[in-house]
């Protein structure tokens, strides 16, 4: 088990990288102390599984350094780093059983026989294979056959970290949230780093306790998830979580207030700087209610999601997301839009630019 | 109410008769005279299973079964794992994968009684390119005309060079289907590159293989046209196959009973082989 920091990491595909944008990921600096849940999220192509790569080392990165305790290990072949990785699709030794599936790892390391038994009947236990372990691993269900992958990087005792490369993709939806919550499990006995890719926001909203959102090769915020859901520090992370996620609305700023068309708009706090261009406004629809004065908007549509109903909106060419409780207007109807002041926030260049009200005394 | 319509049987028909001449009859023909004596002018007599005993005690058949066997063994036993340590070490991606395929197909290509002159002439002593090489440069004695060793190193080389390029291509397309984290996994499960080829490269090739190591099976087994070019079946009976020998027996003493005979024992050991090899193949992936 180790605290990782990845120090000015940049990794690019090209030989010979010129632009930004040959980057797969730029200069990324982050701490994971040990024992700790972490989930990367974001869409497919920002760079997640080259940063897991770089970890595990099957990448060597262009440039910077990655430390497990302060120790550089940055040229180290993935079989030295003692970390354990889990694949997108299931990885098992179809010929083998089960139980030599487990114990392939420590096997390879020249462990002994009993050691070997005694960790494998172990994490066997804990992952609920123990009846199979006799059995060919190639005729298992794909859910067995991710827990035996599993199984294989939990089964050493030292490993410094666990990643797992959006490992529930090919498991049914019923035994999806199973195998989460199992892992949620594992995480708390065996106390070991784990970093989990996703591109799936309950999953790593459910497993992590920080998560890392990147975009476009670079990391946006670093968070809880309640951190994330209420204070996104950039409209990607607003976009990204939530469903529906944040709304954006386009404003001018003229003299330290925000307008949205010809409407003055309440913000959280006061703006840092004075921003001219590419201003936004930004309010999940969580705390967009309808109201009898405010906003004027006209409804566009109407969806009942079972606990809430999404009311959508246009304003001012704009659509505009509400929840509300119990039955929604009609559509068509003509409402008022009312922001709560203190979850409404402006954004420069898509980055959050105003503080918040306790920040202010 | 489901109508009766007789129209299926046009479709099958074509079927049945391209079967019945090309399989059934010709191999009816055979059962017939395998059973009978002949002397020409359709005069047949009644024989039963005479044929089958004397086929199955005589000395020269065990012997041609022998050379079979050896042959069919010895290619196998160079070709699947050649086949598999060159399919190993070709590119699985660039633009030098092409290059390889083709090259590998090449000798694939040439009708065998091409090869078989080729080699003829590529071996003789005084003016084949290599036999000339080895007799006059190297000072090995080398003539396959004389020599029965030398006259099957060359049929072993000729048929390892004509088809191992079938057990590379077969092998090579078991090995670019498994995923890139395959290795991945094993590279952090600390696996030697004997394992990785061992639990992981091995089992996934293993159809491949098998469909493999039963095509060159069947075609060595029943090899004519190259041995009979190349050697004739000679110098003596040392490179006389069985499908040459059945040659000589059917054309050459024009002994059709015998032969007929020979041919359906000669069909059974091929069925009963390929069928068995196939069975212990493929019984783990039925449980």
């Amino acid at each position: 088990m180790a605290k990782i920091t990845l120090s000015k990491l940049r990794h690019s595909y090209f030989p010979n990288p010129k632009s930004p944008s040959d980057y797969a990921l730029k200069e990324i600096d982050l701490d994971w102390s040990d024992g700790g849940a972490y989930a990367l999220l974001g869409p497919s192509g920002c760079g997640k599984s080259t940063l897991l790569n770089i970890i595990s080392g099957l990448l060597v990165p262009s440039e910077g350094q990655i430390l497990f305790d302060g120790q550089d290990v940055t040229e180290l072949a993935p079989d030295k780093r003692n970390i354990a990785q889990v694949f997108q699709f299931p990885v098992i030794y179809d010929t083998m059983t089960v139980y030599d599936n487990l114990a392939f790892p420590l096997r390879n390391r020249g462990r002994d026989e009993a050691t070997v038994r005694e960790r494998v009947m172990a994490i066997a236990e804990m992952l609920e294979v123990t009846e199979m372990l006799e059995q060919k691993a190639a005729g298992l269900s794909p859910d067995n056959k991710q827990k035996i992958s599993m199984g294989r990087g939990l089964v050493r005792e030292d490993v410094n970290v666990v990643m797992f490369d959006e490992p529930l993709t090919v498991i049914d939806p019923h035994l999806k949230w199973k195998l989460r919550s199992k892992l949620k499990e594992l995480h708390q006995r065996v106390k070991a780093t784990m970093i989990y890719v996703t591109h799936d926001q309950t999953e790593a909203l459910t497993f992590a306790d920080q998560v890392v959102v990147m975009q476009l090769g670079e990391v946006v915020q670093i968070g809880t998830p309640v951190e994330l859901f209420e204070r996104p520090a950039h409209t990607f992370v607003g976009h990204f979580i939530g469903s529906p996620g944040m709304n954006v609305l386009p404003c001018r700023v003229e003299g330290g207030t925000a307008f949205f068309g010809d409407q003055a708009i309440a913000l959280e706090g006061p703006i840092q700087g004075s921003p001219t261009a590419n201003t936004e406004i930004g309010i999940r629809p969580e705390f967009v209610s309808l109201a009898d004065s405010g906003l004027p908007a006209t409804v566009t549509k109407v969806s009942d999601v079972g606990r809430h109903t999404v009311v959508e909106c246009l304003a001012n060419g704009t659509r505009i997301n509400a929840i509300t409780e119990g039955a929604g207007p009609d559509k068509g109807a003509a409402v008022h839009l009312n922001f709560t002041q203190s979850q409404t926030r402006l954004y420069v260049d898509g980055w959050i630019a105003t503080l918040p009200q306790e920040a202010q005394t | 109410m489901k109508t009766e319509n007789q129209k299926a049987w046009f479709f099958v028909l074509p079927v049945l008769v391209l079967v019945a001449f090309n399989a059934l009859i010709p191999m009816m023909t055979v059962v017939n005279y395998s059973v009978q004596e002949t002397f020409g002018d359709n005069v047949f007599f009644w024989q039963g299973l005479d044929w089958f005993q004397q086929i199955l005690r005589s000395e020269r058949f065990h012997a041609a079964l022998g050379r079979q066997f050896l042959f069919t063994g010895l290619i196998l036993a160079i070709e699947v794992p050649l086949g598999i340590a060159i399919a190993l070490s070709m590119p699985r991606k660039g633009i030098w994968v092409p290059v390889c395929l083709v090259l590998m197909a090449l000798p694939m290509l040439i009708p065998w009684n091409v090869v078989g002159a080729m080699w003829n002439i590529f071996t003789l002593p005084d003016i084949g390119l290599l036999g000339y090489f080895l007799n006059h440069v190297l000072g090995i004695s080398y003539d396959m005309t004389q020599d029965p060793i030398a006259a099957w190193v060359t049929i072993i080389t000729m048929d390892v060079w004509h088809w191992t390029s079938l057990v590379v291509l077969l092998a090579y397309a078991g090995l670019v289907s498994i995923p890139d984290a395959y290795y991945q996994a094993a590279k952090i499960d600390g696996a030697t590159n004997w394992s990785v080829f061992r639990f992981i490269q091995l089992p996934k090739m293993k159809t491949v293989l098998t469909i493999a190591i039963l095509l060159r099976f069947m075609d060595s087994f029943n090899i004519y046209t190259e041995p009979f070019v190349l050697t004739g079946g000679g110098p003596g009976n040392s490179t006389t196959m069985l499908s040459i020998d059945l040659v000589k027996i059917a054309l050459g003493q024009f002994d059709l009973g015998p032969a007929a005979a020979m041919s359906l024992i000669y069909f059974a050991i091929t069925l009963l082989v390929s069928w068995l090899f196939y069975t212990l193949m493929t019984k783990d992936d039925l449980n």
